[in-house]
């Protein structure tokens, strides 16, 4: 307990920093995610073969390997330097790791909540006369978006949690800061461990019985 | 092109502007895939001696295929660990006790809500220090995989027993059988046949999740990168071809899933296997489905 209140601005700035790594990084796989979801349900062969083959490359990869590899083989080997500044530098590429091969699991979530929609939704709409744009702003988009509710926060919780290994690439984050707290305090290992399971605790609960919340809420009966 | 909620069966105008469409598409995919040869041609990444090692057997069975088989083999111990606390903590769970279902109901939050990172981190590294002996790699790996994969396996396990036709149990205390009966000998094998397309889905994350074993130097496929490119500095190619190796056998597993959901659990038992696989896309949440 004590190791922990001793560090307590270290430990804080860990968890800022996931917290920090989990929005930008949530925001970029959101809009590459969406992107990739069009692109997936789009009328364009090419768009869907790109879009499947993206999705099936980076959902079967390690996100260890996908964080390794924006290290080693963007920055070190291939020359993509994005910052100056080791941290920042080391920080941005962890994002880029995060949002690459969380988008594909955020249009995942999204191409499944287009087809829970029943075929027969579009069809009545367009029976009645319902344009392309207002069929997907009145009927199918609204009832997409309930749908997606829980599965997107599932991702947002996973993501929150994958966000410690950008620790690999030298990210001060709780993981790595952990580690280093254990290794220096051997006489406090269970108080170390829990206190930072329960601070990932407060942040994955209530966004997740947020979300639940609100999925039942917005949840359309069929 | 199948129905779709989204737009019609094309007509002649529709179909005009999607031929555009894929051209502009193309050119988009294209205009990607020449950024990304430039970028290598530049930093020398074509050289032919960089990529020779992987037409070479000696670069796999020295290399590659011992660090897959070290990846399947925390993979595989962790299933069955995991298989076994998710049962067992399911059932606990789904007890008419309080003192069991609460004490159960904790310990799958708990585990599920905590980073992986953060469970191997604390077998590899903190464990010694309780334990006054050390950890191997392998067991912290498994340690991490296990507890994770088990609370999710038994919110799936939990979702699949309850989603089972009630008419089961009744019939099953109608003909006589008492409490323990009807979880062991009912219930528990008719979710265990549903849950196995979910369990080798389970199987893809295990696999993937091996690869966090790199970090404390269990010597898996993703360390091989490491030693591969030690032997002939092409660590760009050795990721490339070590990532298309976890690709090949996670599509394989999630081929193996589907196959298994179309032979293994047709009919009422679909209804099971739709709510545990709900249950694991729920499960990093703080409620189950």
């Amino acid at each position: 307990m004590q190791a922990l209140l001793d560090n307590r601005d270290a430990v804080l700035s860990a968890f800022l920093l996931i917290i920090k790594l989990t929005a930008v990084s949530g925001l970029f796989a959101l809009v590459i995610g969406t992107l990739l979801a069009a692109m997936r349900v789009s009328p364009v062969p090419v768009l869907r073969v790109f879009g499947t083959g993206y999705v099936n490359v980076f959902r079967n990869t390690p996100l260890t390997l996908v964080i390794f590899f924006c290290y080693f083989g963007l920055f070190t080997n291939l020359g993509v330097r994005i910052s100056d500044d080791l941290n920042r530098n080391n920080y941005w590429l962890s994002v880029i790791g995060l949002s690459v091969y969380t988008a594909s699991f955020v249009c995942e979530a999204l191409r499944a909540g287009i087809q829970t929609i029943p075929v027969g939704q579009a069809e009545a709409a367009r029976s009645i006369g319902l344009t392309f744009g207002q069929n997907l702003r009145l009927i199918i988009l609204p009832q997409a978006l309930r749908s997606v509710i829980t599965p997107l926060a599932s991702v947002l919780i996973a993501l929150t949690k994958n966000a410690t290994i950008a620790g690999t690439i030298g990210v001060a984050e709780t993981a790595s800061t952990m580690r280093d707290l254990i290794n220096d305090n051997g006489d406090q290992v269970i108080a170390i461990f829990l206190g930072f399971a329960l601070g990932f605790l407060v942040l994955t609960l209530p966004t997740g019985y947020f979300f639940g919340w609100l999925a039942r809420k917005v949840a359309v009966l069929r | 092109m199948r129905g779709s909620v989204l737009y019609d069966v094309p007509g002649p105008r529709a179909r005009a502007r999607n031929r555009v469409l894929s051209v502009v598409g193309l050119l988009l995919v294209a205009g990607l895939a020449w950024l990304v040869y430039s970028r290598f041609d530049a930093h020398g990444q074509w050289d032919g001696a960089k990529w020779k090692p992987f037409v070479q057997a000696s670069t796999w069975t020295t290399f590659i295929l011992p660090g897959l088989r070290s990846a399947l083999t925390a993979a595989g111990i962790a299933i069955v660990l995991a298989l076994a606390f998710g049962v067992i903590f399911a059932v606990g769970r789904l007890s008419a006790h309080r003192w069991l279902r609460w004490p159960s109901g904790v310990v799958v939050e708990f585990f599920r809500g905590i980073p992986l990172l953060i469970l191997i981190f604390f077998a590899s590294y903190g464990a010694p220090f309780v334990l006054h002996r050390d950890v191997p790699a392998l067991w912290a790996v498994v340690f991490g995989l296990t507890l994770y994969n088990g609370s999710v396996l038994a919110e799936a396990f939990r979702a699949g027993i309850l989603a089972l036709p009630r008419g089961q149990t009744e019939a099953a205390y109608a003909v006589g059988l008492r409490k323990g009966q009807v979880m062991r000998l009912i219930l528990v094998p008719q979710a265990a046949r549903a849950m196995l397309p979910v369990i080798v889905s389970q199987l893809v994350v295990l696999v993937k999740d091996t690869a966090l074993g790199y970090i404390i130097a269990y010597p898996e496929l993703l360390a091989q990168v490491n030693v591969i490119s030690a032997n002939f500095s092409n660590l760009v190619q050795a990721a490339i071809v070590v990532g298309a190796v976890y690709i090949v056998v996670n599509l394989a597993l999630g081929q193996l899933a589907r196959l298994l959901e179309r032979r293994f659990a047709p009919g009422r038992l679909s209804r099971a296997t739709v709510a545990a696989q709900d249950a694991v896309i729920a499960s990093t949440m703080g409620r189950a489905g």
